[in-house]
């Protein structure tokens, strides 16, 4: 069977074009997610009202739903970069599945740490073993086998299908970290976003976090492309375009 | 100060001060340590590279 893909889907096999592209959308992501997080925070930290229940405390919204979006959604785009890779043999793809690992972990690390800081003050606990933290630490222990997949191979493309395999596999977790708060008894509280349902928040809350949001998602889209640029520059290194890169720097 | 009728109070948050701005910190020092990273990936490939292509010339 032949999948005939738009002309961009093959221009993204090429190292060099993807280089080239990453290295043009750069500046504009990094500008997005400066302005975006600037405003999302001092909105968030200065003129959002308080809570009625938690008071100052549930500011920490503003930063901890973010990361732990960003968190599952970077899993879903490594885990989607990781079958193209294997499908196509687009190396690529694999070497952005391999970017976007340690900068999943990253955020996953963010989430459970605000997200324990957080608990201190509410549910009297700096850890639960509730289903949803239990699955956001899979999450990360996921992420840190995959990176260290990547990593434990001497031929590159055996780690990068290993660790492909694993993050398709490590897929599964993803429902359950979004339906952990509706399967199982939880202290943690119900999405804050939700396609269907307005926000329980007044909007004086939620739009903020909405800036945080995309925020985040620029800052992540900024610091993908950069390690990927870089991690083409490394697995390219015999080709005549990163020779040329390296003359320019001269 | 928005919410806050000062900057002393807006540091206090309400009592929650600790946890507020620990969150934050830490944070912030992850999303440095992400920026640091990368440039520290960078500097070394092309202090790598660029070792190697003196040596390349040395050698013709």
């Amino acid at each position: 069977m032949k999948i005939n893909m738009p002309r961009w889907f093959y221009q993204l096999a090429s190292p060099k074009w993807s280089y080239d592209i990453m290295g043009m959308l750069l500046p504009w992501f990094a500008v997005a997610a400066g302005l975006l997080l600037t405003a999302g925070i001092i909105w968030g930290l200065m003129f959002a009202p308080p809570d009625y229940q938690q008071g100052n405390s549930y500011r920490i919204i503003f930063i901890h739903v973010p990361s732990a979006i960003l968190a599952q959604s970077c899993f879903m785009l490594m885990a989607v970069a990781g079958l193209i890779g294997m499908v196509w043999k687009m190396k690529v793809a694999h070497i952005v599945a391999k970017s976007a690992a340690p900068i999943g972990a990253s955020m996953t690390v963010i989430a459970l740490a605000t997200g324990a800081i957080w608990g201190k003050p509410t549910w009297g606990a700096w850890w639960v073993w509730d289903a949803r933290l239990t699955s956001m630490l899979i999450l990360l222990f996921l992420y840190m086998g995959i990176m260290a997949l990547y990593s434990a191979f001497e031929n590159k493309a055996s780690g990068d299908q290993a660790a492909a395999i694993l993050a398709l596999v490590g897929l599964v977790n993803i429902p359950i970290i979004k339906y952990s708060v509706e399967w199982w008894n939880t202290l943690h509280q119900p999405a804050t976003f939700t396609l269907t349902k307005k926000p329980a928040m007044p909007p004086e809350m939620w739009l903020p976090l909405l800036v945080m949001v995309l925020g985040y998602y620029c800052f992540f889209g900024f610091l993908l492309m950069a390690r990927t640029r870089i991690e083409l520059l490394e697995r390219e290194n015999k080709s005549g375009w990163v020779t040329t890169i390296i003359n320019e720097q001269l | 100060m928005g919410y806050f009728n000062s900057f002393s109070e807006f540091l206090d948050m309400g009592g929650h001060a600790l946890y507020v701005w620990l969150s934050y910190a830490i944070t912030l020092a992850v999303f440095i340590l992400n920026l640091l990273f990368i440039w520290l990936k960078k500097r070394a490939f092309f202090s790598l590279a660029k070792r190697q292509t003196k040596r390349e010339q040395r050698n013709l």
